[in-house]
Protein backbone atom coordinates (compact mmCIF):
# COMPACT_ATOMS: atom_id res chain seq x y z
CA UNK A 1 0.00 0.00 0.00
CA UNK A 2 1.18 3.50 -0.79
CA UNK A 3 1.97 5.85 2.07
CA UNK A 4 0.67 8.86 0.20
CA UNK A 5 -2.78 10.05 1.23
CA UNK A 6 -5.54 10.74 -1.28
CA UNK A 7 -5.87 14.42 -2.14
CA UNK A 8 -9.03 16.27 -3.21
CA UNK A 9 -9.32 19.83 -4.52
CA UNK A 10 -12.28 22.08 -5.07
CA UNK A 11 -12.17 23.74 -8.47
CA UNK A 12 -12.22 27.50 -8.86
CA UNK A 13 -15.07 28.98 -10.90
CA UNK A 14 -14.49 32.72 -10.63
CA UNK A 15 -10.84 33.66 -10.50
CA UNK A 16 -9.70 33.28 -14.12
CA UNK A 17 -8.35 36.36 -15.87
CA UNK A 18 -10.08 35.60 -19.14
CA UNK A 19 -12.73 33.03 -19.81
CA UNK A 20 -14.03 34.49 -23.03
CA UNK A 21 -13.20 37.92 -24.39
CA UNK A 22 -14.10 39.45 -27.77
CA UNK A 23 -11.10 40.04 -30.06
CA UNK A 24 -10.19 43.56 -31.13
CA UNK A 25 -11.56 44.84 -34.42
CA UNK A 26 -8.10 45.02 -36.00
CA UNK A 27 -7.47 41.38 -35.07
CA UNK A 28 -10.76 40.33 -36.69
CA UNK A 29 -9.96 42.16 -39.94
CA UNK A 30 -6.48 40.63 -39.98
CA UNK A 31 -7.99 37.19 -39.51
CA UNK A 32 -10.16 37.68 -42.59
CA UNK A 33 -8.40 36.06 -45.55
CA UNK A 34 -10.21 38.20 -48.13
CA UNK A 35 -9.18 41.41 -46.34
CA UNK A 36 -5.53 40.35 -46.29
CA UNK A 37 -5.63 39.46 -49.98
CA UNK A 38 -7.27 42.74 -50.99
CA UNK A 39 -4.56 44.61 -49.08
CA UNK A 40 -1.91 42.62 -50.96
CA UNK A 41 -3.53 43.44 -54.31
CA UNK A 42 -3.63 47.13 -53.44
CA UNK A 43 0.05 46.94 -52.52
CA UNK A 44 0.90 45.35 -55.88
CA UNK A 45 -1.03 48.06 -57.73
CA UNK A 46 0.98 50.75 -55.93
CA UNK A 47 4.28 49.01 -56.80
CA UNK A 48 3.18 48.77 -60.44
CA UNK A 49 2.23 52.46 -60.57
CA UNK A 50 5.53 53.59 -59.01
CA UNK A 51 7.68 51.34 -61.23
CA UNK A 52 5.86 52.45 -64.40
CA UNK A 53 6.33 56.11 -63.48
CA UNK A 54 10.02 55.49 -62.90
CA UNK A 55 10.34 53.55 -66.18
CA UNK A 56 8.38 56.21 -68.09
CA UNK A 57 7.91 54.02 -71.19
CA UNK A 58 4.16 53.45 -71.75
CA UNK A 59 4.84 51.16 -74.74
CA UNK A 60 6.54 48.63 -72.48
CA UNK A 61 4.67 49.16 -69.24
CA UNK A 62 1.79 51.64 -68.97
CA UNK A 63 0.96 53.04 -65.57
CA UNK A 64 -1.70 51.37 -63.45
CA UNK A 65 -3.80 54.52 -63.60
CA UNK A 66 -3.58 54.60 -67.43
CA UNK A 67 -4.60 50.95 -67.58
CA UNK A 68 -7.59 51.54 -65.33
CA UNK A 69 -8.56 54.60 -67.39
CA UNK A 70 -8.32 52.63 -70.64
CA UNK A 71 -10.33 49.84 -69.09
CA UNK A 72 -13.00 52.23 -67.82
CA UNK A 73 -13.27 53.89 -71.23
CA UNK A 74 -13.64 50.48 -72.89
CA UNK A 75 -16.30 49.50 -70.40
CA UNK A 76 -18.24 52.71 -71.04
CA UNK A 77 -17.96 52.34 -74.83
CA UNK A 78 -19.24 48.78 -74.42
CA UNK A 79 -16.27 47.29 -76.25
CA UNK A 80 -14.84 45.41 -73.25
CA UNK A 81 -18.18 44.09 -71.91
CA UNK A 82 -19.03 42.86 -75.41
CA UNK A 83 -15.70 41.05 -75.71
CA UNK A 84 -16.08 39.57 -72.22
CA UNK A 85 -19.65 38.45 -72.91
CA UNK A 86 -18.58 36.76 -76.12
CA UNK A 87 -15.74 34.97 -74.36
CA UNK A 88 -17.89 33.88 -71.43
CA UNK A 89 -20.69 32.66 -73.65
CA UNK A 90 -18.28 30.54 -75.63
CA UNK A 91 -16.65 29.31 -72.46
CA UNK A 92 -19.94 28.19 -70.94
CA UNK A 93 -20.88 26.30 -74.10
CA UNK A 94 -17.57 24.43 -74.15
CA UNK A 95 -17.57 23.85 -70.41
CA UNK A 96 -21.08 22.43 -70.31
CA UNK A 97 -20.45 20.22 -73.34
CA UNK A 98 -17.29 18.96 -71.63
CA UNK A 99 -19.22 18.22 -68.43
CA UNK A 100 -21.88 16.26 -70.27
CA UNK A 101 -19.26 14.13 -72.01
CA UNK A 102 -17.36 13.67 -68.75
CA UNK A 103 -20.54 12.50 -67.05
CA UNK A 104 -21.14 9.95 -69.80
CA UNK A 105 -17.58 8.65 -69.70
CA UNK A 106 -17.62 8.43 -65.91
CA UNK A 107 -20.95 6.62 -65.93
CA UNK A 108 -19.53 4.13 -68.41
CA UNK A 109 -16.40 3.75 -66.30
CA UNK A 110 -18.42 3.16 -63.13
CA UNK A 111 -20.72 0.65 -64.77
CA UNK A 112 -18.19 -1.66 -66.40
CA UNK A 113 -14.59 -2.63 -65.89
CA UNK A 114 -13.73 -2.19 -69.55
CA UNK A 115 -15.29 1.29 -69.36
CA UNK A 116 -12.95 2.11 -66.49
CA UNK A 117 -9.97 0.85 -68.48
CA UNK A 118 -11.15 2.92 -71.44
CA UNK A 119 -11.38 6.09 -69.36
CA UNK A 120 -8.04 5.53 -67.67
CA UNK A 121 -6.25 4.87 -70.96
CA UNK A 122 -7.80 7.85 -72.73
CA UNK A 123 -7.06 10.13 -69.79
CA UNK A 124 -3.47 8.97 -69.60
CA UNK A 125 -3.11 9.73 -73.33
CA UNK A 126 -4.91 13.03 -73.63
CA UNK A 127 -4.59 14.70 -70.24
CA UNK A 128 -0.93 15.69 -70.76
CA UNK A 129 -1.68 17.05 -74.24
CA UNK A 130 -2.18 20.84 -74.10
CA UNK A 131 -5.56 21.61 -75.63
CA UNK A 132 -4.18 24.47 -77.64
CA UNK A 133 -1.99 21.99 -79.51
CA UNK A 134 -5.17 20.55 -81.01
CA UNK A 135 -6.26 23.91 -82.41
CA UNK A 136 -4.57 23.57 -85.81
CA UNK A 137 -6.22 20.19 -86.27
CA UNK A 138 -9.57 21.54 -85.05
CA UNK A 139 -9.32 24.34 -87.64
CA UNK A 140 -8.96 21.78 -90.40
CA UNK A 141 -11.83 19.63 -89.10
CA UNK A 142 -14.31 22.29 -88.08
CA UNK A 143 -13.18 25.40 -89.92
CA UNK A 144 -12.54 28.87 -88.60
CA UNK A 145 -15.29 29.40 -86.06
CA UNK A 146 -16.98 28.56 -82.81
CA UNK A 147 -17.01 24.82 -83.41
CA UNK A 148 -13.22 24.61 -83.41
CA UNK A 149 -12.92 26.54 -80.16
CA UNK A 150 -15.62 24.46 -78.49
CA UNK A 151 -13.77 21.34 -79.59
CA UNK A 152 -10.55 22.41 -77.86
CA UNK A 153 -12.53 23.58 -74.82
CA UNK A 154 -14.14 20.18 -74.50
CA UNK A 155 -10.72 18.62 -74.64
CA UNK A 156 -9.54 20.98 -71.90
CA UNK A 157 -12.47 20.19 -69.57
CA UNK A 158 -13.27 16.57 -70.27
CA UNK A 159 -10.23 14.74 -68.94
CA UNK A 160 -9.75 16.71 -65.76
CA UNK A 161 -13.41 16.36 -64.79
CA UNK A 162 -13.79 12.71 -65.78
CA UNK A 163 -10.57 11.68 -64.05
CA UNK A 164 -11.48 13.38 -60.77
CA UNK A 165 -15.09 12.23 -60.79
CA UNK A 166 -14.02 8.66 -61.49
CA UNK A 167 -11.46 8.74 -58.67
CA UNK A 168 -14.14 10.24 -56.41
CA UNK A 169 -16.65 7.49 -57.11
CA UNK A 170 -14.05 4.84 -56.42
CA UNK A 171 -13.14 6.43 -53.10
CA UNK A 172 -16.67 6.32 -51.68
CA UNK A 173 -16.25 4.12 -48.62
CA UNK A 174 -17.57 0.55 -48.65
CA UNK A 175 -19.53 1.30 -45.46
CA UNK A 176 -21.41 4.15 -47.12
CA UNK A 177 -22.16 1.92 -50.09
CA UNK A 178 -23.55 -0.76 -47.79
CA UNK A 179 -25.63 1.84 -45.96
CA UNK A 180 -27.04 2.99 -49.28
CA UNK A 181 -28.02 -0.55 -50.23
CA UNK A 182 -29.44 -1.22 -46.78
CA UNK A 183 -32.22 1.32 -47.15
CA UNK A 184 -33.47 -0.10 -50.41
CA UNK A 185 -32.53 2.76 -52.72
CA UNK A 186 -33.15 2.27 -56.42
CA UNK A 187 -30.14 2.23 -58.74
CA UNK A 188 -30.70 5.87 -59.72
CA UNK A 189 -31.38 6.90 -56.13
CA UNK A 190 -28.21 5.17 -55.04
CA UNK A 191 -26.15 7.14 -57.56
CA UNK A 192 -27.84 10.46 -56.84
CA UNK A 193 -28.06 10.19 -53.05
CA UNK A 194 -24.96 8.20 -52.10
CA UNK A 195 -22.34 8.11 -54.86
CA UNK A 196 -22.47 11.69 -56.12
CA UNK A 197 -22.49 13.38 -52.69
CA UNK A 198 -19.88 10.90 -51.47
CA UNK A 199 -17.63 11.73 -54.41
CA UNK A 200 -18.42 15.44 -54.31
CA UNK A 201 -15.06 16.68 -52.97
CA UNK A 202 -13.30 15.08 -55.96
CA UNK A 203 -15.98 16.17 -58.40
CA UNK A 204 -15.63 19.76 -57.22
CA UNK A 205 -11.86 19.61 -57.64
CA UNK A 206 -12.43 18.35 -61.18
CA UNK A 207 -14.85 21.19 -61.91
CA UNK A 208 -12.33 23.76 -60.67
CA UNK A 209 -9.39 22.34 -62.58
CA UNK A 210 -11.54 21.96 -65.69
CA UNK A 211 -12.69 25.55 -65.41
CA UNK A 212 -9.14 26.86 -65.12
CA UNK A 213 -7.97 24.78 -68.09
CA UNK A 214 -10.91 25.95 -70.19
CA UNK A 215 -10.37 29.61 -69.36
CA UNK A 216 -6.68 29.53 -70.30
CA UNK A 217 -7.29 27.53 -73.43
CA UNK A 218 -10.03 29.86 -74.59
CA UNK A 219 -7.99 33.05 -74.17
CA UNK A 220 -5.07 31.43 -75.98
CA UNK A 221 -7.29 30.21 -78.81
CA UNK A 222 -8.83 33.66 -79.23
CA UNK A 223 -5.41 35.24 -79.33
CA UNK A 224 -4.66 33.09 -82.33
CA UNK A 225 -7.68 33.91 -84.40
CA UNK A 226 -10.57 35.49 -82.52
CA UNK A 227 -14.01 34.38 -83.52
CA UNK A 228 -15.24 34.49 -87.05
CA UNK A 229 -18.69 35.73 -86.13
CA UNK A 230 -17.33 39.28 -86.05
CA UNK A 231 -17.53 40.02 -82.34
CA UNK A 232 -14.21 38.85 -80.97
CA UNK A 233 -13.62 37.84 -77.37
CA UNK A 234 -11.16 39.02 -74.74
CA UNK A 235 -8.20 37.28 -76.36
CA UNK A 236 -8.96 38.98 -79.63
CA UNK A 237 -9.41 42.30 -77.82
CA UNK A 238 -5.88 41.96 -76.41
CA UNK A 239 -4.39 40.91 -79.73
CA UNK A 240 -6.08 43.68 -81.72
CA UNK A 241 -4.99 46.44 -79.35
CA UNK A 242 -1.43 45.16 -79.37
CA UNK A 243 -1.46 45.60 -83.15
CA UNK A 244 -2.68 49.16 -82.71
CA UNK A 245 -0.01 49.73 -80.03
CA UNK A 246 -2.71 50.68 -77.52
CA UNK A 247 -0.74 49.09 -74.72
CA UNK A 248 -2.91 50.37 -71.81
CA UNK A 249 -5.86 48.64 -73.48
CA UNK A 250 -3.82 45.44 -73.78
CA UNK A 251 -3.17 45.60 -70.05
CA UNK A 252 -6.82 46.40 -69.37
CA UNK A 253 -7.76 43.27 -71.32
CA UNK A 254 -5.28 41.18 -69.36
CA UNK A 255 -6.59 42.61 -66.09
CA UNK A 256 -10.12 41.68 -67.12
CA UNK A 257 -9.01 38.11 -67.77
CA UNK A 258 -7.36 37.97 -64.34
CA UNK A 259 -10.29 39.61 -62.56
CA UNK A 260 -12.76 37.24 -64.09
CA UNK A 261 -10.66 34.25 -63.07
CA UNK A 262 -10.44 35.57 -59.49
CA UNK A 263 -14.15 36.28 -59.41
CA UNK A 264 -15.21 32.82 -60.49
CA UNK A 265 -12.77 31.14 -58.16
CA UNK A 266 -13.63 33.26 -55.11
CA UNK A 267 -17.33 33.78 -55.60
CA UNK A 268 -18.59 30.70 -57.39
CA UNK A 269 -16.29 27.88 -56.32
CA UNK A 270 -15.49 29.14 -52.82
CA UNK A 271 -19.20 29.56 -52.14
CA UNK A 272 -20.00 26.07 -53.35
CA UNK A 273 -17.12 24.77 -51.26
CA UNK A 274 -18.14 26.47 -48.04
CA UNK A 275 -21.75 25.37 -48.44
CA UNK A 276 -20.91 21.77 -49.21
CA UNK A 277 -17.66 19.96 -48.53
CA UNK A 278 -16.51 22.36 -45.80
CA UNK A 279 -19.79 22.30 -43.96
CA UNK A 280 -19.86 18.51 -44.23
CA UNK A 281 -16.30 18.20 -42.91
CA UNK A 282 -15.34 16.24 -46.02
CA UNK A 283 -12.43 18.45 -46.98
CA UNK A 284 -9.20 18.10 -45.08
CA UNK B 1 -39.00 -18.13 -35.14
CA UNK B 2 -37.81 -14.88 -36.70
CA UNK B 3 -34.49 -15.76 -38.31
CA UNK B 4 -33.31 -19.23 -39.24
CA UNK B 5 -29.73 -19.84 -40.35
CA UNK B 6 -29.50 -23.40 -41.62
CA UNK B 7 -26.15 -25.04 -42.37
CA UNK B 8 -24.68 -21.91 -43.89
CA UNK B 9 -21.27 -22.10 -45.53
CA UNK B 10 -19.84 -18.80 -46.71
CA UNK B 11 -16.91 -18.26 -49.02
CA UNK B 12 -15.36 -15.09 -50.33
CA UNK B 13 -12.64 -14.42 -52.84
CA UNK B 14 -9.54 -12.40 -52.09
CA UNK B 15 -6.97 -11.45 -54.70
CA UNK B 16 -5.48 -14.93 -54.87
CA UNK B 17 -7.44 -17.14 -52.49
CA UNK B 18 -10.89 -18.56 -52.05
CA UNK B 19 -11.53 -18.33 -48.33
CA UNK B 20 -14.12 -20.30 -46.39
CA UNK B 21 -15.39 -17.92 -43.75
CA UNK B 22 -17.95 -20.11 -42.00
CA UNK B 23 -18.71 -23.81 -42.33
CA UNK B 24 -22.24 -25.21 -41.87
CA UNK B 25 -23.34 -22.76 -39.25
CA UNK B 26 -26.89 -23.13 -37.91
CA UNK B 27 -28.80 -21.14 -35.34
CA UNK B 28 -32.24 -19.67 -34.75
CA UNK B 29 -33.10 -16.20 -33.52
CA UNK B 30 -36.42 -15.63 -31.79
CA UNK B 31 -38.28 -12.35 -31.58
CA UNK B 32 -36.83 -9.98 -28.94
CA UNK B 33 -33.64 -12.02 -28.67
CA UNK B 34 -30.40 -10.24 -28.03
CA UNK B 35 -28.48 -12.85 -29.96
CA UNK B 36 -24.70 -12.48 -29.83
CA UNK B 37 -22.29 -14.10 -32.23
CA UNK B 38 -19.00 -14.37 -30.37
CA UNK B 39 -15.72 -15.52 -31.79
CA UNK B 40 -12.07 -14.66 -32.29
CA UNK B 41 -10.87 -12.54 -35.20
CA UNK B 42 -11.18 -14.41 -38.48
CA UNK B 43 -14.02 -16.68 -37.43
CA UNK B 44 -16.24 -15.24 -40.14
CA UNK B 45 -18.70 -13.65 -37.76
CA UNK B 46 -18.86 -10.35 -39.66
CA UNK B 47 -19.18 -12.24 -42.93
CA UNK B 48 -22.05 -14.19 -41.40
CA UNK B 49 -23.76 -10.98 -40.38
CA UNK B 50 -23.31 -9.57 -43.89
CA UNK B 51 -24.92 -12.72 -45.27
CA UNK B 52 -27.92 -12.18 -42.99
CA UNK B 53 -27.92 -8.59 -44.21
CA UNK B 54 -28.14 -9.92 -47.76
CA UNK B 55 -24.78 -8.57 -48.96
CA UNK B 56 -23.54 -12.02 -49.94
CA UNK B 57 -25.23 -15.34 -50.42
CA UNK B 58 -24.27 -18.68 -48.90
CA UNK B 59 -22.63 -21.33 -51.10
CA UNK B 60 -24.42 -23.94 -49.01
CA UNK B 61 -27.40 -23.82 -46.66
CA UNK B 62 -29.97 -21.05 -46.41
CA UNK B 63 -30.98 -18.02 -44.40
CA UNK B 64 -34.68 -17.50 -43.75
CA UNK B 65 -36.30 -14.37 -42.34
CA UNK B 66 -39.90 -15.08 -41.32
CA UNK B 67 -39.69 -18.16 -43.48
CA UNK B 68 -38.64 -16.32 -46.65
CA UNK B 69 -35.08 -16.67 -47.98
CA UNK B 70 -32.85 -13.60 -47.72
CA UNK B 71 -31.70 -12.53 -51.19
CA UNK B 72 -30.58 -8.92 -51.05
CA UNK B 73 -30.09 -6.07 -48.58
CA UNK B 74 -33.31 -4.51 -47.40
CA UNK B 75 -34.75 -2.14 -44.81
CA UNK B 76 -36.22 -5.02 -42.76
CA UNK B 77 -32.66 -5.84 -41.62
CA UNK B 78 -30.90 -2.64 -40.66
CA UNK B 79 -27.18 -2.61 -40.09
CA UNK B 80 -25.18 -0.71 -37.49
CA UNK B 81 -21.54 -0.85 -38.50
CA UNK B 82 -18.38 -0.48 -36.50
CA UNK B 83 -17.07 2.33 -38.72
CA UNK B 84 -17.92 5.90 -37.80
CA UNK B 85 -18.35 6.81 -41.47
CA UNK B 86 -21.68 5.00 -41.70
CA UNK B 87 -23.46 8.34 -41.29
CA UNK B 88 -23.84 10.36 -44.47
CA UNK B 89 -21.47 13.28 -43.86
CA UNK B 90 -23.55 15.61 -46.05
CA UNK B 91 -26.63 15.24 -43.87
CA UNK B 92 -27.29 16.47 -40.34
CA UNK B 93 -28.20 14.09 -37.54
CA UNK B 94 -31.92 14.55 -38.21
CA UNK B 95 -31.52 14.36 -41.98
CA UNK B 96 -29.58 11.11 -41.67
CA UNK B 97 -32.53 9.48 -39.98
CA UNK B 98 -35.09 11.13 -42.22
CA UNK B 99 -33.09 9.92 -45.22
CA UNK B 100 -33.29 6.33 -44.01
CA UNK B 101 -37.03 6.54 -43.43
CA UNK B 102 -37.89 8.25 -46.70
CA UNK B 103 -35.39 6.45 -48.97
CA UNK B 104 -36.85 3.15 -47.90
CA UNK B 105 -40.35 4.49 -48.55
CA UNK B 106 -41.33 3.81 -44.97
CA UNK B 107 -42.65 7.26 -44.13
CA UNK B 108 -43.41 10.58 -45.77
CA UNK B 109 -41.12 13.46 -44.92
CA UNK B 110 -43.20 15.06 -42.16
CA UNK B 111 -43.81 11.90 -40.22
CA UNK B 112 -40.20 10.88 -40.78
CA UNK B 113 -39.05 14.12 -39.15
CA UNK B 114 -41.26 13.52 -36.14
CA UNK B 115 -40.07 9.99 -35.71
CA UNK B 116 -36.44 11.04 -36.20
CA UNK B 117 -36.76 13.56 -33.39
CA UNK B 118 -38.36 10.97 -31.15
CA UNK B 119 -35.43 8.59 -31.57
CA UNK B 120 -32.84 11.37 -31.34
CA UNK B 121 -34.32 12.18 -27.93
CA UNK B 122 -34.12 8.53 -26.99
CA UNK B 123 -30.37 8.48 -27.58
CA UNK B 124 -30.05 11.85 -25.82
CA UNK B 125 -28.78 13.87 -28.77
CA UNK B 126 -31.56 16.45 -29.04
CA UNK B 127 -29.19 19.42 -28.88
CA UNK B 128 -27.13 18.01 -31.74
CA UNK B 129 -30.00 17.27 -34.07
CA UNK B 130 -28.93 19.98 -36.55
CA UNK B 131 -25.22 19.13 -36.38
CA UNK B 132 -23.26 17.45 -39.12
CA UNK B 133 -21.64 14.12 -38.21
CA UNK B 134 -18.07 15.43 -38.39
CA UNK B 135 -18.54 17.54 -35.27
CA UNK B 136 -19.77 14.60 -33.20
CA UNK B 137 -17.61 12.29 -31.10
CA UNK B 138 -17.30 8.61 -31.97
CA UNK B 139 -19.80 7.58 -29.32
CA UNK B 140 -22.32 10.17 -30.49
CA UNK B 141 -21.99 8.98 -34.07
CA UNK B 142 -22.72 5.43 -33.01
CA UNK B 143 -25.73 6.66 -31.07
CA UNK B 144 -27.04 8.38 -34.20
CA UNK B 145 -26.50 5.17 -36.17
CA UNK B 146 -28.42 3.24 -33.52
CA UNK B 147 -31.20 5.83 -33.51
CA UNK B 148 -31.38 5.62 -37.29
CA UNK B 149 -31.59 1.84 -37.18
CA UNK B 150 -34.22 1.80 -34.42
CA UNK B 151 -36.30 4.45 -36.20
CA UNK B 152 -36.60 2.03 -39.10
CA UNK B 153 -38.26 -0.47 -36.76
CA UNK B 154 -36.67 -3.35 -38.62
CA UNK B 155 -37.53 -6.99 -38.08
CA UNK B 156 -34.00 -7.47 -36.86
CA UNK B 157 -31.17 -5.10 -36.02
CA UNK B 158 -27.74 -6.25 -37.21
CA UNK B 159 -24.89 -4.82 -35.16
CA UNK B 160 -21.35 -5.47 -36.36
CA UNK B 161 -19.06 -4.72 -33.40
CA UNK B 162 -20.72 -1.32 -33.05
CA UNK B 163 -18.74 -0.31 -29.97
CA UNK B 164 -15.35 -1.80 -30.90
CA UNK B 165 -13.83 1.50 -31.99
CA UNK B 166 -14.88 3.36 -28.83
CA UNK B 167 -12.83 3.98 -25.71
CA UNK B 168 -13.54 1.69 -22.76
CA UNK B 169 -15.64 4.17 -20.76
CA UNK B 170 -17.85 5.18 -23.66
CA UNK B 171 -18.15 1.58 -24.68
CA UNK B 172 -19.46 0.50 -21.31
CA UNK B 173 -21.89 3.43 -21.27
CA UNK B 174 -23.16 2.54 -24.74
CA UNK B 175 -23.75 -1.08 -23.74
CA UNK B 176 -25.84 0.17 -20.84
CA UNK B 177 -27.82 2.52 -23.10
CA UNK B 178 -28.44 -0.23 -25.61
CA UNK B 179 -29.88 -2.43 -22.87
CA UNK B 180 -32.11 0.43 -21.70
CA UNK B 181 -33.38 0.97 -25.22
CA UNK B 182 -34.06 -2.73 -25.50
CA UNK B 183 -36.05 -2.66 -22.26
CA UNK B 184 -38.26 0.04 -23.81
CA UNK B 185 -39.03 -1.52 -27.18
CA UNK B 186 -37.81 -5.12 -27.05
CA UNK B 187 -36.38 -5.10 -30.55
CA UNK B 188 -34.58 -8.16 -31.92
CA UNK B 189 -30.86 -7.72 -32.35
CA UNK B 190 -28.12 -9.88 -33.81
CA UNK B 191 -24.90 -8.59 -32.29
CA UNK B 192 -21.39 -9.53 -33.41
CA UNK B 193 -18.44 -9.09 -31.06
CA UNK B 194 -15.07 -10.57 -30.17
CA UNK B 195 -15.27 -9.43 -26.55
CA UNK B 196 -16.45 -12.03 -24.05
CA UNK B 197 -17.50 -9.50 -21.37
CA UNK B 198 -19.48 -7.54 -23.97
CA UNK B 199 -21.22 -10.72 -25.14
CA UNK B 200 -22.25 -11.62 -21.60
CA UNK B 201 -23.39 -8.11 -20.80
CA UNK B 202 -25.28 -7.30 -23.99
CA UNK B 203 -26.59 -10.69 -25.03
CA UNK B 204 -29.45 -12.87 -23.96
CA UNK B 205 -28.13 -15.82 -25.94
CA UNK B 206 -24.59 -16.39 -27.18
CA UNK B 207 -23.36 -18.36 -30.17
CA UNK B 208 -19.70 -19.33 -29.95
CA UNK B 209 -17.80 -19.68 -33.22
CA UNK B 210 -14.41 -21.30 -33.66
CA UNK B 211 -11.70 -19.67 -35.71
CA UNK B 212 -10.99 -20.09 -39.39
CA UNK B 213 -13.37 -21.26 -40.74
CA UNK B 214 -16.09 -20.44 -38.24
CA UNK B 215 -18.01 -23.43 -36.92
CA UNK B 216 -20.51 -23.45 -34.09
CA UNK B 217 -18.82 -24.46 -30.85
CA UNK B 218 -21.74 -23.87 -28.55
CA UNK B 219 -24.95 -21.91 -28.10
CA UNK B 220 -25.60 -20.85 -24.51
CA UNK B 221 -27.80 -18.62 -22.38
CA UNK B 222 -26.02 -15.40 -21.48
CA UNK B 223 -27.56 -15.16 -18.04
CA UNK B 224 -25.14 -16.83 -15.66
CA UNK B 225 -22.59 -17.56 -18.40
CA UNK B 226 -19.05 -17.83 -17.12
CA UNK B 227 -16.34 -15.87 -18.95
CA UNK B 228 -13.58 -18.35 -18.13
CA UNK B 229 -15.66 -21.26 -19.39
CA UNK B 230 -16.42 -19.40 -22.65
CA UNK B 231 -12.77 -18.61 -23.16
CA UNK B 232 -11.95 -22.27 -22.67
CA UNK B 233 -14.59 -23.28 -25.21
CA UNK B 234 -13.38 -20.75 -27.76
CA UNK B 235 -9.71 -21.51 -27.57
CA UNK B 236 -9.58 -25.24 -26.87
CA UNK B 237 -7.30 -26.28 -29.76
CA UNK B 238 -4.81 -23.50 -29.12
CA UNK B 239 -4.44 -24.48 -25.48
CA UNK B 240 -2.27 -27.47 -26.30
CA UNK B 241 0.20 -25.22 -28.09
CA UNK B 242 0.30 -23.09 -24.98
CA UNK B 243 -0.45 -19.90 -26.90
CA UNK B 244 -2.74 -17.91 -24.67
CA UNK B 245 -5.19 -16.08 -26.85
CA UNK B 246 -6.24 -12.65 -25.75
CA UNK B 247 -9.61 -11.26 -26.48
Amino acid sequence: MSERPDVYHSISTTTFDIVEKPLSRWRKVADHAAARKIALLAGLAVVWELYARWLANPLVLPRFSETVAAGAAAVISGELPRAAASTIGLLLKGYLAGLVLAALLTALASATRIGADFLETLTAMFNPLPSIALLPLALIWFGLGEASIIFVLIHAVLWAVALNAHAGFRSVSPTLRMVGQNYGLSRAGYIARILIPGAFPSILTGLKVGWAFAWRTLIAAELVFGVSSGSGGLGWYIYEHKNELLIPSVFAGLLTVILFGLLVDNLVFKTIESRTVRRWGMQT
Amino acid sequence: MLLAVEGVTLRYRTKDHLVTATYRVSFNVLRSDRFVILGPSGCGKSTLLKAVGGYLSPVEGRILLNGAPVREPGPDRVFVFQEFDQLLPWKTVTENIVFALTASGKLARREAEERALHFIRKVKLAEFRHSYPHVLSGGMKQRVAIARALAMEPEILLMDEPFAALDALTRSQMQEELLQLWEETRFTVLFVTHSIPEAIRVGSRILLLSAHPGQVKAEIEAAGADAARIEELLFEPEKEGGAAAHV
